[in-house]
Parts: structure tokens; C-alpha cells; sequence
């Protein structure tokens, strides 16, 4: 063999190695979180709610909250994001403003978790007087993916190509058409990776939700608007840690934690059915 | 017979920030006849060809000074309204910039954003669009099917038919041929030929034979100036300026 072939042969084996060790870390760590939580999973665990009286143990409190959670806060940091991210890339024109905005969207996607935590408990349940609610969470969790969704958002917008809008201006399309046709349709793929990524945090989450949204396992009422805007309660991250931590009730809490990783596969395969399908229209 | 100017330069010049592009350009272009733009690469045809519809306003830093009209009014007065200006005078690019919609939906682009909502004038635009760009033969029975899929000649026609659809009263053209094969470079010649009773055509092209098959007027651009402009047969044929015949002896060897 001659050096260049050695290269190469180490240079895949490395990339194979890490791309190996990745994968093997995942299973792991699924493995392990599965072969620890299965024993406890059920579907009474899995639909019933936790009951001291009666001796059950559930979580679907805890499931119904977290989806609650997503949806709002994605509903909330969706328009707000696109929104702002279309102003500063195709809009703006004060060069501090944009870069001004693009230096704080950096900064505070690196903040810790817990600063959220005591803005949005100072804010939105104190001086908005929400209390500890999924809405006071749900709003804080909006706030700090903010950041995720504006930048990806803005570069999808910066790489949709050049001669969408020469052709759509050179047919006379005001910017505004050009952009709603075009640009943002192009630029899907990267606002649906923004939106996993502000899934993916927001299911992660526990800090900003136990200090903003409460930590009852009790199973809330969503039949009225005022009843929905009052219930507060632990998402599935935050029952895990209540589980592991408040009771030392490990089972339970690897059982809530192979619930949670199938929640993350599915809102990323439905994220990418969704792009797929956005793209083709 | 006059001929009516529609386009006119007066001491034109044309920067991209401190670089000037154009220098003092004089030119008239007249309405329904077409009008070759030729030069070596880098002397500022595209820049011109583009000042026209005001493209170039999406560079940023870039700007013009002296006077260029449309129909007497200055293009780049302020408070014009670009878009406006830019259905009247549409433009077909290098490359064709097809939108990654339905063939159909491509030439009903223009026509929609100037709030054509009805299903039966869509319907009529498009395939008259299509029959002027010499295109709907080949089309008719797709044109549900991505404009993507087409080979790269049938692409800069449909380009055509979609910058037609908007019925704009001129056309510009940036060497709008210099991607095709020799028989969809000729389909377009050909269609050139049809489509100037109707529209005013400014084309920049690399093509001498191209330029003299097509245009009744030729100017011949150096260094961001115009050297020499004329009946294509003349300056082609006798060229008044010494630089032109040199690059015309150049090109055609
Ligand atoms: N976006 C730009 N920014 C800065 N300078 C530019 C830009 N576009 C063109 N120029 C410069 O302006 C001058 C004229 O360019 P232009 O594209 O108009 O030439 P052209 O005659 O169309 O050339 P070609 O035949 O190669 O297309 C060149 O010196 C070019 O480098
Ligand atoms: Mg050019």
C-alpha cells in the first residue's frame, strides 16, 4: 500500500470509530434507560394518573402537560420568530440594529436555563400575575428559544438563492410578495429545524418549568379557556425529576425517561414528514 | 420612418461604491426594434442592461448619476415605484431562473401578483404566453409538472413566456443564449424574430453573428463607455471607430 492509501484507510477508520461511538452511545444510553424503565412501563402507567388514596402511579398528567407546553410555546415563538427574522434579514436597514440583534440572539441562547427560570417567574407569574401556570411557563420557554428559531430562521432566509429574487422583482413582485411566494418556502427546512430545536429544549427543560409551572401530577382540566389558563403542573422532565430526586424512585423515573426519548424521536420524524411535506406544495 | 425612442441615457454613470462602471453613457433605444448591447466581458453591459429595470438596486452601495428615461420620465427619480417599472420592463437572465413551481404556476406568477385571481384568464394568459415564447407545443399536456424538469433551452423559453405573461413593453435580455446548444440558441433567434413587432428587446450578447442575425441597432460598450452605436448592418460592416473594428475583427476572426 502507498502513503496515500494508509491516509485514506486512516481517515475513514477514524470517521467510522466516531460515527460508531456516537451511535453506540445513543443505543446505550436508550438501552439502559429501556431495560431499567420497561419493567415499570404499562399502560396504566402510561394513562393513569398518580393517586396516594388509591396506590396507582401515572403519568399521563405529566404526558398531556408536556404536549401542552410544545404546542403553546411553539404557537407563541413560531410567528415571533419568523416574524423577527424576516424583518432583520430582509428588512432592516440599520447595520447596528441587525448585527445589535444578532450579538444579543447569541448571548442569550447561551444563557443558562435558570436565569429564564427567575425572569419568568418574576415576570410572567408575578408581575402578569399567571402564577405558577403551563401558560407562565409555556411563555418563558417561548422567550428562551427565541434565539434558536430567529438565527435559523435568518441564515435559511440568507441561503435562499439569488435568482428567486431577481425573477419574482423583475415580474414586478413587491418585497413583500416575493417573500411570502419564494423566500419563505425556500427557507422551510431551516424554520422546521429551528422549531426541533425549540421542541427539543423545551421537552429537555425542567429549571425554567419548575419555577414558572409548578410541579402537580394531577391530572388538569382543559375543557374551558379559564379553567386551561389557570392548570399548572409537571411536564414529563419535570416528573422525572420529582421521581428521581424528590422520592428516589428510580423505576418510575427511568420509565418516564424511555417515555421521553420516544417523545423526542416522534417530534422529529413529524418535524421532518412536515418539512418534506411543506416543501412540496 | 422615425422611429420612437423609448429609452434614452444622458450622461449616464453608474458606481458599485467607489468603482465606477459606467461613463457618461449616451444611448437611445428604440421602441419595437431590437437592440444588441456588445463589448468584451467587463465593460459594463450588464451594468446598463441592468440600470433599465433598476435591478442593480439590489447591490448594495451601488448608484447612478445623470439621467436615464423611460418614456421621458426619469427612472431613477425618487419615489418612483420600482415595481411598477419593472412589469413594463421585464428581464430574462443568464441563466434561467425558473421558480421550483409547476410550469404552469410559473407563468401565472406574474399575472397572480397583479391580482389575476380568475381561473379562465389565468388559463388564457398562460397559454398565450406560452405560444409567443414558441414553447406550448412542447408543454401543453405537462403543465402540471415542475418547471425544473425541462432541459435547459426549454427552461429560458418558458423564462421568456413568463416575463411575456406580465405583457411588459420591453425585454431585456443578458446573454440569454450563452448556456444553450446551437438548436435552442437558434429556437430563440427565431422567436426574437417574432417578438419584435411587438416589444422593445435590448440583448447583450457575446455572439457577433448572433447580434448581427437578430438586432437592428448594435452599440459596442468599452471600459464602461459606449465607443460607437448604429444600424447593426452599418457598424458591423463599417465600422467608424477604430476600437470597434478591432474587437469586431477580433471576434469574428
Ligand atoms: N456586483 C458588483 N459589485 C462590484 N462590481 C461589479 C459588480 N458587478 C459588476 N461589477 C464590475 O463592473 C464592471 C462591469 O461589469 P458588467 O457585469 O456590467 O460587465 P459585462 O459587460 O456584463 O461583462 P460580461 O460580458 O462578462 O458579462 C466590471 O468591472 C465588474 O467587475
Ligand atoms: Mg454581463
Amino acid at each position: 500500500m502507498n502513503p496515500r492509501h494508509i491516509r485514506d484507510f486512516a481517515a475513514k477508520a477514524l470517521l467510522w470509530l466516531s460515527a460508531g461511538a456516537v451511535s453506540a452511545l445513543l443505543l446505550a444510553l436508550a438501552g439502559y434507560a429501556g431495560f431499567r424503565g420497561a419493567p415499570e412501563l404499562s399502560w396504566r402507567f402510561l394513562t393513569g394518573q398518580e393517586s396516594i388514596l388509591g396506590g396507582t402511579a401515572g403519568i399521563l398528567p405529566s404526558v398531556v402537560n408536556t404536549l401542552v407546553v410544545i404546542a403553546v410555546s411553539l404557537a407563541v415563538v413560531l410567528p415571533v420568530g419568523v416574524g423577527a427574522a424576516v424583518y432583520l434579514t430582509e428588512y432592516a436597514r440599520n447595520r447596528l440594529f441587525v448585527e445589535g440583534a444578532a450579538f444579543a440572539a447569541g448571548v442569550l441562547s447561551g444563557v443558562p436555563s435558570i436565569l429564564y427560570a427567575m425572569i419568568g417567574a418574576l415576570v410572567f407569574c408575578d408581575k402578569l400575575g399567571l402564577q405558577k401556570t403551563l401558560l407562565a411557563g409555556s411563555l418563558t420557554l417561548s422567550i428562551m428559544t427565541l434565539p434558536t428559531v430567529l438565527r435559523t430562521t435568518q441564515e435559511s432566509l440568507k441561503a435562499a438563492p439569488l435568482s428567486y429574487r431577481e425573477g419574482a422583482l423583475g415580474l414586478g413582485a413587491g418585497k413583500w410578495p416575493m417573500i411570502r411566494t419564494l423566500i419563505l418556502p425556500a427557507s422551510v427546512d431551516g424554520i422546521v429545524t429551528g422549531c426541533i430545536l425549540a421542541a427539543g429544549r423545551v421537552v429537555g427543560e425542567t429549571a425554567v418549568l419548575m419555577y414558572t409551572a409548578g410541579l402537580s401530577m394531577v391530572m388538569q382540566d382543559f375543557s374551558s379557556l379559564q379553567s386551561a389558563l389557570d392548570a399548572s403542573g409537571a411536564t414529563l422532565s419535570t416528573a422525572l425529576y420529582v421521581y428521581a430526586k424528590e422520592r428516589a424512585d428510580f423505576g418510575a423515573a427511568f420509565a418516564v425517561a424511555t417515555v421521553l426519548l420516544f417523545l423526542t424521536a416522534a417530534i422529529n420524524s413529524l418535524a421532518a414528514a412536515v418539512g418534506r411535506r411543506v416543501r412540496r406544495v | 420612418m422615425s422611429e420612437q425612442i423609448i429609452l434614452s441615457a444622458r450622461g449616464l454613470d453608474f458606481y458599485y461604491g467607489p468603482a465606477q462602471a459606467l461613463r457618461s453613457i449616451h444611448l437611445d433605444i428604440p421602441a419595437k426594434k431590437v437592440t444588441a448591447l456588445i463589448g468584451p466581458s467587463g465593460c459594463g453591459k450588464s451594468t446598463f442592461l441592468r440600470c433599465l429595470n433598476r435591478m442593480n438596486d439590489l447591490i448594495p452601495g451601488a448608484r447612478a448619476e445623470g439621467s436615464l428615461t423611460f418614456h421621458g420620465e426619469e427612472i431613477y427619480q425618487k419615489g418612483r415605484d420600482v415595481a411598477a417599472l419593472r412589469r413594463r420592463i421585464g428581464m430574462v437572465f443568464q441563466k434561467p431562473n425558473l421558480f421550483p413551481m409547476s410550469i404552469y404556476d410559473n407563468v401565472a406568477y406574474g399575472p397572480r401578483l397583479h391580482g389575476i385571481r380568475s381561473r379562465s384568464a389565468l388559463d388564457e394568459t398562460v397559454e398565450r404566453s406560452l405560444r409567443a415564447a414558441a414553447i406550448w407545443e412542447e408543454v401543453a399536456n405537462r403543465l402540471k409538472r415542475p418547471a425544473l424538469g425541462l432541459s435547459g433551452g426549454q427552461q429560458q423559453r418558458l423564462c421568456i413566456a413568463r416575463a411575456l405573461a406580465v405583457e411588459p413593453e420591453v425585454l431585456l435580455m443578458d446573454e440569454a443564449t450563452s448556456a444553450l446548444d446551437p438548436i435552442s440558441t437558434g429556437r430563440i433567434e427565431t422567436l426574437l424574430g417574432t417578438l419584435k413587432d411587438r416589444y422593445t428587446i435590448v440583448l447583450v450578447t457575446h455572439n457577433m453573428r448572433q447580434a448581427a442575425r437578430v438586432s437592428s441597432r448594435t452599440a459596442f460598450f468599452l471600459n464602461g463607455e459606449v465607443v460607437e452605436r448604429g444600424p447593426t448592418e452599418r457598424l458591423f460592416s463599417m465600422p467608424r471607430d477604430r476600437r470597434t473594428e478591432a474587437y469586431l475583427t477580433g471576434c469574428l476572426g
